[in-house]
């Protein structure tokens, strides 16, 4: 689990942290300004390739996704 | 009675919140017209105050032009004061089409429709072309009223690093399969005057069939070499499939906009934009002053040459006095200072030395990029940018920042 943590993260810092902001698997994502709430399509497509898994278009929430641990929760709930 | 003194207190929180954190914004009453010396009462009750004004979007310097202001006064006397309709009761008059027309012409699109104002372009325009079947692909930094159009649409939505034009390569690749894609950007972006490499996103659009929307409200009338926007500095004029713009910056600074492109596209709009559909048509006086105000562009660049050479003045001496600019070549020239309290300690002295200048900083752009935001004007002559200088030259001196690199300054007054 540790691994899909820093997955995330590195994914997360590689499409939306363009200078050195520390990010920790708690930072707020989406309430703290670092991804945009309108790429979160980008996002879930990302995690459903990497899954091989569909998150419903209701559970993807700017909530859902607010921090790298809420969204491997989120993953894990519909990983098999 | 409703408004509770329970419901006043939940408001007189929020706004204290505003003004504690430095958020709160406060009107200046400017007395005279709009120009490059203009009177101002600030704050409120205070005796007036002649400054020159470098913070107006009055970038070709029309916004009080006589042949203007005349236009505007014989369009009164000849159309009336109002409409008091929506364009397609009983509000569309003869000018208004044919400024729809001229502005077809000036940006070389196919057709043009006009609307209360570019906000409401905005607002109405993806709703009115794209359905939940399409994507829109949008910059990350573009202006605020594109947002809430988007926020309008049901069609799904991305964004790509600002300008970055590998990672919009990688959105339409992702987002191939839908039926329509749109990729959405500022022509110049109005916080860093940079501009969108509009060439190389022309490509990109033809190669993965997307089509392209340019916010060109910042541009139209002085951008590229005679003045038609930046779809003419990057040589794809008639490439963009939809550009908006505004009539109340450049073209005369009254108020209206516009959606101009391909005709179907323009057609939609008339059929199902809302801002269109349900908010009252331009006034009268105003149509015909921008119909003025394109005849005069179309006749002359002597206008945006004045422009471009100012803006060269002022970026110039603003470097030799030693401040950091951001690089570019429009006349929006944001001034870096880093940290939000010198940005508006700097403004108000400024104002003390008889300039007006605005402080921007969070949210309005990103933490730790406060600045203050100039904007030259074909109505500045060089007097006035030359006292303009001197005036940051004091200022910049008192502060010790001339000459110092964004490390200096972040360490001595924080991000
Ligand atoms: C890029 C951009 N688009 C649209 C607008 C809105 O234009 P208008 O004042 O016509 O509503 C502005 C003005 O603030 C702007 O800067």
């Amino acid at each position: 689990m540790d691994e899909m943590q820093e997955i995330i993260k590195t994914y997360v810092i590689k499409e939306y942290v363009e200078d050195d902001t520390e990010l920790t698997y708690d930072s707020p994502l989406i309430s703290g300004g670092i991804v945009d709430s309108f790429s979160m399509v980008s996002l879930k497509r990302f995690l459903e390739n990497k899954y091989n898994i569909a998150i419903p278009d209701d559970k993807a929430t700017p909530e859902a996704f607010d921090s790298v641990n809420k969204i491997c929760a989120l993953v894990r709930e519909y990983v098999k | 009675m409703a408004y509770t003194e329970k419901t006043r207190g939940i408001y007189t929180e929020i706004l204290a919140g505003l003004q504690s954190a430095g958020l709160f914004k406060q009107e200046r009453y400017i007395h005279s017209a709009q120009d490059a010396d203009i009177e101002v009462e600030f704050p409120a009750g205070a005796p007036l105050k002649k400054v020159i004004n470098i913070c107006a979007n009055n970038y070709l310097g029309l916004s009080s032009h006589p042949e203007v202001v005349k236009a505007a006064h014989e369009g009164l006397d000849s159309h009336g004061y109002g409409m008091s309709s929506v364009r397609f009761i009983c509000g569309t008059q003869d000018i208004h089409r044919t400024l729809e027309q001229m502005v077809t012409k000036f940006l070389g699109t196919e057709d043009t429709i006009l609307f209360p104002s570019c906000m409401d372009a905005n607002a109405g325009v993806f709703e009115a072309v794209l359905t939940k079947d399409d994507v829109m692909i949008s910059d990350r930094l573009v202006h605020a009223s594109i947002i809430d159009g988007i926020r309008l649409c049901s069609a799904m939505h991305d964004t790509y690093k600002h300008s970055d034009m590998e990672h919009l390569e990688e959105k339409l690749q992702l987002h191939d399969l839908k039926r329509l894609k749109m990729v959405i950007t500022d022509g110049v972006f109005s916080m860093d005057g940079d501009t969108a490499k509009l060439d190389k996103m022309v490509e990109l659009c033809e190669k993965y069939g997307a089509l392209l929307f340019v916010d060109d409200s910042h541009s139209s009338g002085f951008i590229g070499k005679t003045g038609r926007g930046t779809h003419e500095q990057y040589g794809v004029m008639g490439k963009i499939d939809i550009i908006t713009t505004t009539f109340g910056k450049g073209l005369g600074g009254a108020s209206g906009g516009c959606v101009s492109g391909r005709k179907e596209l323009v057609e939609m709009c008339r059929q199902k934009a809302r801002p269109y559909l349900f908010s009252n048509t331009i006034a009268p006086p105003v149509v015909a002053g921008v119909i003025k105000v394109l005849e005069i562009l179309s006749a002359s660049t002597d206008r945006r040459d004045k422009l471009e050479k100012n803006t060269e003045f002022w970026r110039k001496g603003l470097t030799e006095a030693g401040l950091i600019i951001k690089a570019g070549d429009t006349p929006i020239v944001p001034v870096m200072l880093f940290n939000a309290k010198l940005a508006q300690d700097v403004s108000r002295d400024l104002y003390e030395e008889g300039i007006y200048a605005i402080g921007f900083f969070f949210p309005v752009v990103p933490q730790g990029q406060a600045r203050i935001r100039t904007q030259i004007s074909a109505g500045h002559e060089i007097h006035h940018l030359e006292k303009a200088l001197d005036a940051f030259r004091k200022v910049g001196k008192k502060y010790d920042i001339l000459g110092k690199s964004k490390q200096e300054i972040i360490e001595r007054y924080g991000m």
